[in-house]
């Protein structure tokens, strides 16, 4: 699919996503396999006024380990941390999550934004980020960030996102390297997930 | 296309921040989260237009900014009754226990603008223990301790809190405790009488009193695992005998060392009784 030698380096996967992007978060995370060899964090908007469960669900249904972001875990590869619900998500030096509840940005906490600028000043260039369906803009300058900072950008196609304001603000902002449908996201995992594997 | 602007500070210059901020300030922020620091700093350097060398230069020669820079890095945001379903553990496994107590003492440390305290008091009021209570509130912060001593809100966030109030279950309503004018809520005084606000900082400063009751939520997140471990101990040494320790859903005692030491009294809510 590509050799792009950003992809193979990479430390971390990152996905941002909101409205109309849930069912394809879900499937991409059950669709992982059980040796998936980089740690995931997942942001996605989500009211904190309904208890959601969807890192539970998904745990059963998923051959790796699935759970909400704590404070100061630390970052394990093949494991998938979701923000949690009114929270910013941070990364630290020392590869620990941190939480942190200052000011929504763009409406949103946790914000897309916030947490791929935290995770790109730790990982620089050996972050892959992947933006989704979304009804507002944020994420587009977090995945610029990542972009400037020279990581690997991919980008859900508007065509096939269920809501294309937060992939078109992407776009508009910064040059993605791959702009792809669903089906072409879940065999840029599985690739990811060989082409890392192998190399090890 | 617009560029984004990276790394307007380094890890790196963040370490020199801290020690600048050390030797000329007295405030040690080496036990923060960076990750934390870095945003916050980058925000300050990024809203006021500062080079790295300019913010230096303002730390050292304006004290003023310096009130400004410790706003900014240390975040402020709170509200009353902030996370219901934790204000109902406390009220359904703490406080019948707490009214044994003769006199109840409440420490709400890292109080910010005093919202949280208030839904303490609120909360000791709803259950008559109010009179025979005493509540502190610190921060390491003068002015965001003026708003809480002034008791003065948003009316427009009353709603919000209202909401939050009756989803913890207590009776009667919130506006019982505040006067409504123009578009500002002010605390009751009855509320008033028995609270004091003051300044302490959890990373310099030890023991000041004994208390039934310590809430610290939303504030040791922004430490490092040593600076969490260091302030755990200070709240186990500041409680007394089966006294409670409330830390909210995202705060934990991970150490085993500290953990030994108390029982847990909610699972989710993380509320700990002394016992050690």
């Amino acid at each position: 699919m590509h050799n792009d030698n950003r992809v193979s380096k990479a430390k971390v996967v990152v996905i941002g996503c909101s409205a109309g992007g849930f069912t394809l978060v879900f499937d991409i995370i059950s669709k992982l396999p059980r040796n998936f060899p980089l740690p995931v964090i997942v942001v996605i908007h989500r009211s904190r006024k309904h208890k959601s469960s969807i890192e539970e669900i998904l745990n059963s249904k998923s051959k790796v380990m699935v759970r909400v972001a704590g404070d100061k875990d630390q970052l394990i590869k093949g494991n998938v941390y979701f923000a949690p619900s009114d929270y910013h998500l941070l990364l630290e030096p020392d590869e620990s999550l941190t939480l942190d509840c200052s000011e929504p940005v763009l409406y949103s906490r946790p914000s897309i934004d916030v947490t791929f600028q935290s995770v790109a000043d730790v990982y620089n260039e050996k972050v892959i980020a992947i933006l989704l369906s979304g009804a507002n803009t944020d994420g587009a300058n977090g995945i610029c960030y990542i972009h400037a900072k020279k990581g690997f950008t991919v980008v859900q196609d508007p065509e096939s996102a269920e809501v294309r304001t937060m992939p078109e603000a992407a776009i508009s902002q910064c040059s993605a390297d791959l702009i792809l449908s669903n089906l072409e996201i879940f065999s840029f995992m599985d690739n990811l997930a060989s082409t890392i594997n192998q190399k090890s | 296309m617009k560029d984004s602007v990276v790394d307007v500070i380094s890890f790196e210059q963040v370490e020199e921040i801290i020690e600048w901020v050390n030797k000329i300030h007295g405030f040690d922020f080496s036990g923060y989260s960076r990750a934390s620091l870095k945003r916050r700093i980058t925000r300050i350097m990024q809203l006021q237009q500062l080079s790295m060398y300019e913010l230096k230069s303002l730390l050292v020669n304006n004290p003023a900014f310096f009130e400004e820079f410790l706003i900014e890095v240390t975040v402020n945001v709170t509200e009353m009754f902030r996370d219901p379903t934790f204000f109902k553990g406390v009220r359904e496994k703490v406080l019948p226990y707490l009214s044994s107590f003769q006199r109840i003492k409440v420490w709400n440390a890292g109080c910010s603008t005093g919202e949280e305290l208030y839904s303490f008091a609120i909360l000791l009021d709803q259950e008559n223990l109010y009179n025979r209570s005493f509540l502190y509130g610190t921060d390491i912060n003068r002015n965001v301790l003026n708003t809480a001593k002034k008791g003065i809100y948003n009316l427009k966030l009353m709603k919000q809190y209202s909401e939050n109030y009756m989803l913890t279950g207590a009776a009667g309503s919130l506006s019982d405790y505040y006067v409504a004018k123009y578009d500002a809520a002010t605390i009751v005084n009855n509320l008033r009488k028995n609270i004091l606000f003051s300044v302490h900082n959890l990373v310099s400063d030890g023991v000041f009193n004994e208390f039934q009751l310590i809430s610290c939520r939303n504030v040791m997140i922004y430490f490092d695992v040593e600076l969490q471990n260091k302030v755990i101990n200070l709240f186990y040494e500041s409680l007394c005998p089966l006294g409670f320790l409330c830390l909210g859903s995202k705060e934990s005692l991970r150490n085993a060392e500290l953990a030994k030491k108390f029982r847990v009294i909610d699972r989710v809510e993380n509320i700990y009784q002394k016992i050690g």
